[in-house]
């Protein structure tokens, strides 16, 4: 059928990452299984910055090793671009809670990592590093080794070593989860400002509601485990956003709502 | 800072001791690096202090144990009328010939099996076995294979190190940060690149701390591997020594032999800091 194929085609150009059907059981070590996700579905559009909003344990975590290809899940699968994922890649970069720079490597270096893995001649590097490192203000701090960074240096460094790669989509796992307050609300500027100016498409996980209302144009809610989509909440704030827009009245009735939603599953996961 | 630290280095090893005394220090409370060069000393100078007391002072026979002027006088005759020093060139070459055979096979191996749970669950067993077989019970077939040449002193130190150092290099590459595994593959890395450029880096570090210590460890067994059918080394020198009686010769080869240990121990630790200054950031 022409019409149905053309239908298929204009969804795979709008979908950027399709979710199919994904679920995950994990098995213990004496054969007892756990439910972390119950069947997902739901697509990411290209451009899109969306933010999958859940207490701790919903698995919303295991669904982005999911589709970074980190994780097999148990049942669906996961397609970027119409094709299915396999296992981990380029095409989707991650920016993980825990500090993962390479110890051994300079700033420069780790930005680097990803580019010279697939071959990358060294002055494209260098170049496409220091644009990079410009842009999450790490510059003078190239040949400086992540021991001598903050945690939030060394989270910039992260991004931008994502970022480098250029990757289809961006993953990111509690990226800001263990900085201080003030470090992550700037953390939260910078990465918005550099998804505004590069558009790229963003999945984010987070718990924290302030920071999924203000990054997301889509917020995804995940109740407790076992992990399933509870609501999804379209944030229409307009661009680009500054921190100001925390206390603006809409902004204030988004967050009401999520509270109240965030809330029983919280207290469901508490109870469990 | 700096003022306090000199006089404390300039005192006598006694009023070190009794400054650290004086007040009680809390655990895990750190001392100056003057203070602590200042204690390391002090030890050394009782023990020569109570050595010297009970030789000297005739409470222990000379046949059996040497006073420390003996022991000096001894040892510079070792160096001028004996040819000491190449006795001491030819242990230090033993050493080296065995531990860097043993290195070189043994690393490489060990990423392999630290890397790849297969080749581990196929060698680790085995080498676990031959960990525990004292090189110095090799000796006698050894000689049967080798003669009493320098093959065989260095296969005594190749059995003793390279059994050890495949085991240790192949748990701590094992031990690789899961997570700058998956970082690494998220960023595009193949298997080949997650071994060659995450991995062996990170392990790098404890594998050169490896190979520090088990370099202490061949020290014992050119020792033992000298002490049987040999006729050069410091520990041929110590055998000959106890046939003639020279309690000063034996105590001045192993004070040397402690010496070398003690150098060889310090170039190996700057060189690894050196080397991997990212680790002791």
């Amino acid at each position: 059928m022409p019409a149905g194929s053309q239908l298929l085609e204009a969804i795979k150009t709008v979908n950027k990452l399709a979710i199919q059907g994904v679920s995950r059981i994990f098995t213990g070590t004496k054969g007892a299984k756990t439910q972390a996700l119950t069947p997902i579905d739901f697509n990411v559009r290209e451009n899109d910055f969306v933010t999958i909003l859940g207490p701790s344990g919903c698995g919303k975590s295991t669904l982005l090793r999911i589709v970074a290809g980190l994780d097999q899940p148990t049942t669906g699968s996961v397609l970027l671009d119409g094709s299915p994922v396999e296992g981990p890649g380029a095409e989707r970069g991650m920016v993980f809670q825990s500090y993962t720079l390479f110890p051994w490597l300079t700033v420069e270096q780790n930005i680097c990592f990803g580019m010279r893995e697939c071959g990358a001649p060294e002055p494209v590097q260098k170049e496409r590093a220091a644009y990079f490192i410009a842009k999450v203000g790490l510059r003078g701090f190239e040949q400086h080794y992540p021991k001598q960074l903050s945690g939030g240096m060394q989270q910039r460094t992260a991004i931008a070593r994502a970022l480098a790669n250029d990757p289809k989509i961006l993953l990111m796992d509690e990226p800001f989860g263990a900085l201080d307050n003030q470090t992550r609300v700037l953390m939260q500027e910078l990465l918005l400002g550099i998804w505004e100016s590069a558009q790229k498409t963003v999945l984010f996980v987070t718990h924290d509601i302030d920071e999924a209302i203000f990054m997301a144009n889509r917020v995804v809610v995940f109740t407790a485990r076992p992990g399933r989509i509870k609501t999804e909440l379209h944030v229409d704030l307009p661009h680009p956003r500054h921190y100001t827009i925390k206390t603006s009245p809409e902004f204030m009735a988004l967050k009401a709502r999520l509270t109240e939603e965030i809330r029983a599953e919280s207290m469901a996961a508490a109870d469990h | 800072m700096s003022s306090r630290s000199k006089t404390v280095a300039s005192d006598t090893p006694a009023v070190v001791l009794a400054r650290a005394g004086r007040r009680k220090r809390a655990p895990l409370e750190p001392v100056s690096t003057a203070a602590r060069w200042g204690l390391a000393l002090a030890f050394f100078v009782l023990f020569f202090l109570v050595w010297a007391f009970f030789t000297i002072g005739g409470y222990v026979s000379p046949t059996f144990l040497a006073s420390p002027i003996t022991m000096l006088r001894e040892g510079w005759l070792l160096f001028v009328e004996f040819n000491f020093i190449h006795d001491i060139g030819m242990t230090v070459w033993r050493v080296m010939g065995g531990f860097i055979l043993a290195a070189a096979i043994a690393v490489p191996l060990g990423i392999m099996m630290g890397a790849h749970k297969g080749i581990e669950a196929f060698l680790e067993p085995f080498v676990s076995f031959c960990r525990y077989l004292p090189a110095s019970a090799f000796i006698p077939l050894l000689i049967l294979w080798a003669g009493i040449g320098e093959l065989q002193k260095i296969l005594v130190i190749f059995i003793g190190s390279v059994f050890q150092i495949i085991l240790m290099v192949a748990v701590t590459v094992g031990a690789a940060r899961r997570d700058l595994v998956e970082a690494a593959y998220t960023l595009g890395a193949s298997p080949q690149g997650i071994v060659r450029r995450v991995l062996i880096p990170g392990a790098a570090p404890e594998i050169a701390e490896t190979l520090r210590l088990v370099l202490g460890w061949a020290w014992t067994y050119v020792i033992v591997a000298e002490l049987i059918g040999s006729s050069s080394g410091i520990g041929h020198m110590i055998t000959d020594s106890q046939a003639l009686l020279n309690t000063g010769q034996i105590i001045f080869g192993i004070i040397v032999i402690g010496l070398i240990g003690l150098i060889s121990d310090f170039a190996f630790k700057a060189f690894n800091r050196r080397l991997f200054a990212w680790s002791s950031l």
